[in-house]
Formats: structure tokens, C-alpha cells, sequence
């Protein structure tokens, strides 16, 4: 069975898959145990499967994992813990920024790529960025107060 | 594996607290759940204490609730119940939901019922408690219970000195009393733990990929399933080939009848397995009302027409006095779009059976299960599990129900997860509505008379279960019965009309299966009853919040309506007959929902573009009073939540189908809200510690339609009837009004 090697939460896996086209979200979620990112369409659609690949937001259910290469994976578990939350993180909790908390992961990883490449994102500048993140439960305009507790500024 | 006489100790040692530990990581107390097994099994029915908490050695206590979180929040709202009552911290309390081996049957989680009717009876079980403790201590103490209070987990003597603590009081065995439905509560004045905007204990492990919902479980030699349905409801089975899933190495077939599964140890397989199969159906027959559902509502037969409300006379009265006002309302068939497909775990054997679910109902569909299985029903076991937010009945119960037949028919565990296109194809849809309604309104501003008339499918909240699908492919006689939740309520107005009819005409079944919808038909009946009530104001030249603070009879509605506007900063509205209309418009709703629950107002500001016909709201004002407000910022996000999922649902949402079934199955062809289009959003929560705790995940959704239909009025002088209002809509209603007034 092919191997695929790879680079997930700074730690180097090798993983089997049967089919190369196999979408790395089972291969994360199925393989590794990595249970943050979800399966919400399998289409690119909702963003609840998002992964960090080098640092850029991307669609887990959609990229197969021989694509990967050596490119470096990050899943919301790579970011911090329960009791040591990333930054962002510990700002959706603050905001209590999730309802049911299915979508959250794509929120959370968006938003960190979002401010790695623009540390102060204005309103319009965040509701673009997470605009391919579905949300059902309405947590939205908290999410938003996440974004900008994240980036430093204290939300009205 | 499980027995009948299975206790609920030896269930928790069997596993039971495994799966505690799994939803409550960052509560302390969740961990001593495990602890329950050293306390002797109760038996669950709900007139006993010791059904709902057992106090552990530690002085740490389980809650057992049959109520769910569904992401709602209840997970702390009960604990912060249970605290007030009990004077412990809540952090002391583990809380075990939804397990039918565990928890006693307080209903289903619908209806805004969670804190309602199971908190509620869990605060009471909890006063409950607290009194037989005080009682064990005055006997441990050789004192009177007057002379005794109960402060953080213990009962010490009002006038000092070291107390006894629960775990030493009672830690590790039964209370043995009985519910009391007249044991004493606890001040309100003296709420330290109730009130508080408390956070969920949910949320650090959800926000850390570390919480495990249904879809996250693991089961030793589990396998993964799919089911694949027909190209159209009620089709046969009438050839698999076989050959079409070779190469694909594990995949198995499952068939009983009609119903077609695959299983693979892994999951990728089965996915590619359920896709690459090749099958020969039947014809059926077609969807009923595809291409014109308000035409199919309208054109009957009819099983049955009801007069709901009869009051004055109706006829006698409409339009004699004054201006009368009118209008016919559509709302379309909508999913509950979960974000996550429904996903289930079953394990069934010959002698038992336990299930992952993440259904709002596992008492419920508990002795549906033990039917499906040919099981006795106290060897059926439905754990409940987080699921993705699912607002009424989606396709949880239908996941489940295919993994327990897969599961059944290959000796192991099975997990399902529906694909996109099951969730958005298949889950029982909200119910298409068609209202009409006709008011008039005399000359000096009164509504005189009021008629509503709706034309609906078939609600039957008293029959068993919605019919699931494998069984029903699988030839399981199901109970009869569809679920539409109370739809006909609030089809009147709120305002103390004197002379009010409301007729339903109910049809047997609708195009697709229909199940209950948050805010179940509530939120078309008060955008009809608000618009028309917007209608009847503008023709009598009165501003439309001071024409409702005119007719509302509560005080409490009156407060909502004030406190709303004050929050928003509404002006008065121009209703010169022949005003000119901006493109921006503030509308206003209000209701008490379900005539007896929660009091909501709402104002909303939206813009509207001519050239296009695109609805911008820009801010939203809430007022809501729920009575007692348990957690705040809890009730808070609930109304959040609401008025976002609604105005999503109103702006966008309508289910696309043919002759043969769903044909909107994936979020380009079913769009919701985005974060680009929500609005600024301004809550005010009413706090009455005096009063009765009500629900709050419902009643701010019925006012959002409304609102917006209002307020597009108020921006471009059109009244929008059919939902959704797309821009396609609003631009051809646009049109419309110049074509008429040309």
C-alpha cells in the first residue's frame, strides 16, 4: 500500500492510503486521531475541515493526501490545549464565541491564518476572510469580537 | 451484553462514565462521575431524587439529566440550577445527559423545554435534596433543621461551628425520598449562582479539537457504514451489481429489502464503496407539489379543516367599520442545515444493543429502536452524544437507525456519517406554510377584527416518531406518524382584538417528510400577524410601535416593545399615504410566543438597492423576556443565534426539489448567511428573578421575519409575502409596485 509522509502539529508521520485521491481529512481524523478538524460537506464548501498547510487556511476534505508533500500541516489540536489555548483560542472562548461548536474549527484556523498575514484586520477585512466558513448556530457576531479580541483590540 | 436487569452501576462500569468523561473535560467534577458506580443503582423514574443526583463520598455530585445540550447551553444553565438549590459550586457537579440507562425521561429536548420544564424539575429535585440533607444532619447533629443551614456542599449550624459535609452525610447512598413538588426554593434574592453569566464548560475542548461529539467516537472493530438511498422516495431495490464494488478491498454489502448499505473497516473505502455501487430501482411515484407548493397547499384534499381560534363575531365586524387589510403568506420547505452531517454509532448484538446518537429524543426512540431490532426495549441503550447544531429533527435519528441496521446485520460496530448530499437531500424538511389573513382597522385606530386561515400539512405531535428511512426501506412496520411540531400557533394576534377567527386546513402529508423546525410554524404565523399589524397601522396613520403599545394588553409585552425601541433608538415612521421611501426602513415585530411563553420585541434597519433588489440589515435590536433568566449570556446567544439562523432562513433558505426528490444538496444550491451579511446585533435581556424561567431558543426567531418584512417596507414601500425574500424577489416585487402605480 503507497506511504505517505507527513508533517502534522511538528510531528513526522508516515500513513498508508489505498487510494491516492483520498482526501487528507480522513487520513487526519481516521489515521492520526486528529479530531478537530470535521467533515461538514466534503465539497470545499463550509470550511469546517480547515487545516493549516505551511501557515495558509485550506480545505482538508478536498486535498488529496498525496498532494501534501512536505509541506507542513497544522489542525486546531497543533494550536494549544483546554489548559494552554493558542491565542485565538483562549479569544473564542472568551467572546464564548460557538454554539455547538461543530464549525468552530474552520473559524479558529482561518482566523490564525488571517492574522498571520494581517495582524489588525479591519471588520470588513475579517467577514471576508471567514466569509467561506458556515455557521448555523448563529455565533457570527461573536466570532467576529474573537477576530478582533485576537488581534489585540478590546471588541465593543 | 446487557441485560434487562442491567443496573445503572454496573451500566456505568460497563462504560457509561467513559463517555461522561468525554464531553466534560474542563469540569472538574465530570471526572468523579465515575464515582457513581460505588452509589447504589436508583431506579430512573422521575418522581425520585435520587433519579436526578447522587451524591458521591468526595461530596462531588452527578446530575442526571434527560435533557441534552445541543449547543444551547443547557450543559450550565442545569448545573447552575442545581448549585443555587444545593449550595455547592457548580464546578462540584458532573452532569451525565441524554442516556437512557442513566437519566430519567424528562421528554424530548424541543420546544424550548431544556430549562423550562427539565431544569425546572431538576431545581426541584434539587430543593428536594437539600431539604432530606438538612434533615440527615439534624439527626447526625442532634439538632432541630431550624437551628441548621446549607452552605458550600455542607450543613453546618446557623450560629457556627464546624458542619458535616455531604459526602459524610450521605456520600455513596440513596436519599430514598421522593420528588417533592412542594419543597421550598430558594430565594431568588439570595441567587448567587443563578443569574450569572456562568461560560459553557463545552467550550475550551470544542476550541481545542479535544471534545468528543457522536462523530468523533471510536468503537473496538468498529466499522463504517453508509446506506445508499433510492433516486426517489418509496422506489424498490431490484438489482445490486455486485461487481461494481470489486477492487474496492474490505467493502462489504449490506441489504434487508429495500435498504442498501456498505461497510469498510475504513472509512474512505466505504465512502468510495456507497459511490462506485451499481443499482437497478424501481419507479415510484412522483413528489407531490413539486414546482408550486403554495398551489398544491392550496388545492387540498383536505383531511381535516379545524377552527382553532373563535372569539366575537368575526364576520359581522371585517372591514364594516373601516379600512380593511389583507394578505396570503409563504413559507417554503427548509432544512435544518446542519453543519455537520448526522452521524451515529451503533453496537448491536444478540441481546442488546447500545447506540451513539446524537438525537434530541433518545428516551423517545428508545422502544422505536428495540423495534426495528427485535429487541426488548430495556435491552436498548441510546447515549446521547454532541452532534452539530440540528434546530428540530434532522437526519441524527435516521443515521442512527442506519448504523443499527448495518450494525445488526454484520455482528459489529458501525458508525454512519451522512454525506452533505444525505443531510441537505434527506433529513425530514421544516413544513411548507400558506397563511392568509384579513384585519380591519377602525377610524380611530383600533383593530376591530381579525381572520386567519392556514392551509398545512398534518401536525401530529401526539403520534410516536417520525418514520425513518432504513427501516421504512427495510420493510420495519414504523408507528404511523409525521411531527411538524405546533405550527398553527400564534396565527393570531397578540394585541387584544375582540372579534378573531383561525381556521386551519390540514392536508395528510407534504412533499417531503416533514419534521419540527425551530420555532416550528411560529415564524410564519408572526410575520403575517406583524405585517398585517404593520399594514392596519400605516392605513390608520399611526406609527407603528405606538399602534402596538396601543393594543397591547400585557405589561409585560409593553415593556419588550419600549425596551427594544429604546435599545434600537426608533423614530416615529412616516405614514403619509404618500410618503416617499428611501431604500432605508426600520421594522419593528413583536410576540409572546406561543401566547403563554418568552415576550420578544424586535427592531431592525435594513437597506434595500432598487437596482437589484438586495436586502442589507444593518442592525438589529432584541428585547426578551424570558422570565427568569437562568445564564444571561447564555439567553443572549440563544437570541443571537436565532435571529441570525432566521434571517437566514428568510433572506435565503427554500429547498429546492423535483418529481423525484431533493435537488438543493450542497451550500451552493441551499445558501445560508454569511458573515458578511450579519448585522450589527443589540440584545436586551429582561432579568425577572421572581418569575418562572421560560425558553429562549425559540420565541426571538419569530419576530425576525417579521421585522424584515416590515422593515423592507418601511425602505421601499413593498410588502414581501413569500419567504425567502431573495433579491430576485424583492426587485420583481419592486417592479411590480412601479408597473402599478404607473
Amino acid at each position: 500500500m503507497p506511504t505517505y509522509r507527513l508533517v502534522v502539529n511538528d510531528a513526522a508521520h508516515s500513513v498508508e492510503s489505498r487510494d491516492p485521491a483520498q482526501p487528507l481529512l480522513y487520513v487526519l481524523r481516521n489515521g492520526l486521531g486528529l479530531h478537530g478538524p470535521h467533515f461538514g460537506c466534503g465539497l470545499g464548501q463550509c470550511g469546517a475541515c480547515t487545516v493549516l498547510v505551511d501557515g495558509v487556511a485550506a480545505r482538508a476534505c478536498t486535498l488529496p493526501v498525496s498532494a501534501v508533500g512536505s509541506r507542513k500541516i497544522t489542525t486546531l489540536e497543533g494550536l494549544g490545549t483546554p489548559d494552554r489555548p493558542h491565542p485565538v483560542q483562549a479569544a473564542f472562548i472568551a467572546e464564548q464565541a460557538a454554539q455547538c461548536g461543530y464549525c468552530s474549527n474552520g473559524m479558529v484556523m482561518t482566523t490564525v491564518a488571517l492574522l498571520q498575514r494581517n495582524p489588525h484586520p479591519s471588520d470588513d477585512e475579517a467577514r471576508a476572510a471567514l466569509d467561506g466558513c458556515l455557521c448555523r448556530c448563529g455565533s457570527h457576531v461573536r466570532v467576529l469580537r474573537a477576530v478582533m479580541r485576537a488581534s489585540g483590540r478590546t471588541p465593543t | 451484553m446487557m441485560a434487562a436487569t442491567l443496573s445503572r452501576r454496573a451500566l456505568l462500569k460497563a462504560g457509561g462514565a467513559l463517555v461522561v468523561t468525554f464531553g466534560m473535560p474542563s469540569i472538574a467534577g465530570a471526572q468523579r462521575a465515575t464515582a457513581a458506580d460505588r452509589a447504589p443503582a436508583p431506579s430512573i423514574d422521575t418522581t425520585s431524587v435520587d433519579s436526578f443526583f447522587a451524591v458521591h463520598q468526595d461530596g462531588s455530585i452527578t446530575c442526571y439529566c434527560g435533557k441534552v445540550d445541543l449547543g444551547q447551553g443547557l450543559r450550565i444553565a442545569i448545573r447552575q440550577m442545581a448549585a443555587e438549590e444545593l449550595e455547592v459550586p457548580v464546578d462540584r457537579i458532573a452532569l451525565v445527559e441524554g442516556d437512557t440507562a442513566l437519566t430519567p425521561d424528562q421528554g424530548p429536548t424541543a420546544g424550548s423545554s431544556g430549562v423550562m420544564r427539565g431544569g425546572v424539575q431538576i431545581r426541584q429535585a434539587a430543593a428536594t435534596a437539600r431539604a432530606a440533607l438538612l434533615a440527615l444532619a439534624s439527626q447526625r447533629m442532634g439538632r432541630p433543621a431550624s437551628e441548621l443551614m446549607v452552605v458550600d456542599g455542607a450543613v453546618r449550624a446557623r450560629d457556627g461551628g464546624s458542619g458535616v459535609d455531604f459526602g459524610a452525610l450521605i456520600g455513596g447512598r440513596r436519599f430514598d425520598v421522593k420528588l417533592d413538588p412542594k419543597a421550598a426554593l430558594k430565594d431568588p434574592r439570595l441567587y448567587r449562582v443563578v443569574g450569572q453569566p456562568l461560560p459553557r464548560p463545552d467550550l475550551p475542548a470544542k476550541l481545542t479539537g479535544r471534545h468528543v461529539y457522536v462523530h468523533d467516537l471510536v468503537v473496538l472493530n468498529m466499522l463504517h457504514g453508509r446506506a445508499i438511498r433510492p433516486p426517489r422516495p418509496g422506489a424498490r431495490l431490484l438489482e445490486v451489481d455486485t461487481n461494481s464494488i470489486i477492487g474496492l478491498d474490505g467493502a462489504r454489502l449490506v441489504r434487508k429489502g429495500d435498504f442498501i448499505g456498505v461497510v469498510a473497516a475504513d472509512e474512505w473505502t466505504a465512502v468510495r464503496a456507497a459511490r462506485a455501487l451499481a443499482l437497478k430501482w424501481s419507479d415510484a411515484p412522483p413528489l407531490a407539489g413539486a414546482g408550486d407548493v403554495a398551489g398544491w397547499l392550496r388545492a387540498g384534499p383536505f383531511e381535516a379543516t379545524q377552527s382553532l381560534v373563535t372569539k366575537g363575531d368575526v364576520a359581522g365586524t371585517l372591514g364594516r367599520h373601516g379600512t380593511q387589510c389583507g394578505g396570503t403568506y409563504f413559507w417554503p420547505m427548509q432544512t435544518h442545515g446542519s453543519i455537520g452531517p448526522s452521524c451515529a454509532v451503533a453496537d448491536v448484538r444478540a441481546d442488546g444493543a447500545t447506540i451513539y446518537t446524537a438525537s434530541q429524543a433518545t428516551h423517545k426512540y428508545r422502544p422505536t429502536f428495540a423495534r426495528i431490532l427485535g429487541l426488548p426495549t430495556d435491552a436498548v441503550r441510546l447515549v446521547y452524544l454532541d452532534g452539530a447544531g440540528c434546530y428540530g429533527m434532522n437526519g441524527h435519528d435516521d443515521a442512527a437507525a442506519d448504523a443499527a441496521l448495518l450494525s445488526q446485520a454484520t455482528g459489529q460496530p458501525v458508525r454512519v456519517q451522512w454525506m452533505r448530499g444525505d443531510e441537505h437531500g434527506w433529513d425530514p424538511k421544516g413544513p411548507p406554510q400558506l397563511v392568509a389573513m384579513t384585519a380591519s382597522v377602525t377610524a380611530d385606530g383600533t383593530i376591530d377584527a381579525w381572520r386567519t386561515e392556514m392551509w398545512l400539512p398534518r401536525a401530529t405531535a401526539g403520534l410516536p416518531n417520525v418514520p425513518l428511512l432504513g427501516p421504512d426501506e427495510a420493510g420495519i412496520a414504523q408507528p404511523p406518524g409525521i411531527s411538524t411540531g405546533l405550527i398553527t400557533q400564534n396565527g393570531d394576534p397578540p394585541y387584544g382584538v375582540a372579534n378573531v377567527e383561525v381556521v386551519v386546513h390540514w392536508l395528510k402529508g407534504a412533499p417531503l417528510r416533514p419534521s419540527n423546525i425551530r420555532a416550528p410554524g411560529k415564524i410564519a404565523n408572526v410575520l403575517a400577524v406583524e405585517a398585517l399589524t404593520d399594514e392596519l397601522a400605516f392605513a390608520a396613520g399611526v406609527d407603528p410601535l405606538a399602534f402596538r403599545q396601543r393594543h397591547v394588553t400585557d405589561p409585560r409585552g409593553s415593556e419588550v416593545l419600549r425596551r427594544a425601541a429604546a435599545r434600537f433608538g426608533w423614530t416615529p415612521r412616516d405614514t403619509d399615504a404618500r410618503r416617499q421611501f428611501g431604500g432605508r426602513g426600520h421594522g419593528l415585530a413583536y410576540s409572546h410566543y406561543k401566547n403563554n411563553e418568552t415576550y420578544i420585541a424586535m427592531v431592525m434597519e435594513v437597506d434595500v438597492d432598487r437596482a437589484n433588489g438586495a436586502v442589507r440589515v444593518r442592525r438589529v435590536a432584541c428585547a426578551h423576556d424570558c422570565g427568569l433568566a437562568i445564564n444571561p449570556d447564555g439567553v443572549k446567544a440563544q437570541v443571537e443565534g436565532g435571529i441570525l439562523q432566521t434571517l437566514s432562513r428568510t433572506l435565503f433558505e427554500e429547498v429546492a426539489f423535483d418529481r423525484n426528490g431533493v435537488t438543493s444538496r450542497d451550500w451552493h444550491s441551499y445558501p445560508i448567511l454569511r458573515f458578511s451579511d450579519a448585522p450589527e446585533i443589540h440584545v436586551d435581556i429582561v432579568q425577572r428573578l421572581t418569575e418562572p424561567p421560560l425558553g429562549a431558543g425559540e420565541a426571538a426567531c419569530v419576530c425576525v421575519a417579521g421585522a424584515l418584512a416590515n422593515a423592507i417596507f418601511d425602505a421601499v414601500g413593498v410588502r414581501m409575502r413569500t419567504v425567502p425574500f431573495t433579491a430576485e424577489r424583492v426587485k420583481a416585487a419592486l417592479a411590480s409596485a412601479r408597473a402599478s402605480t404607473a
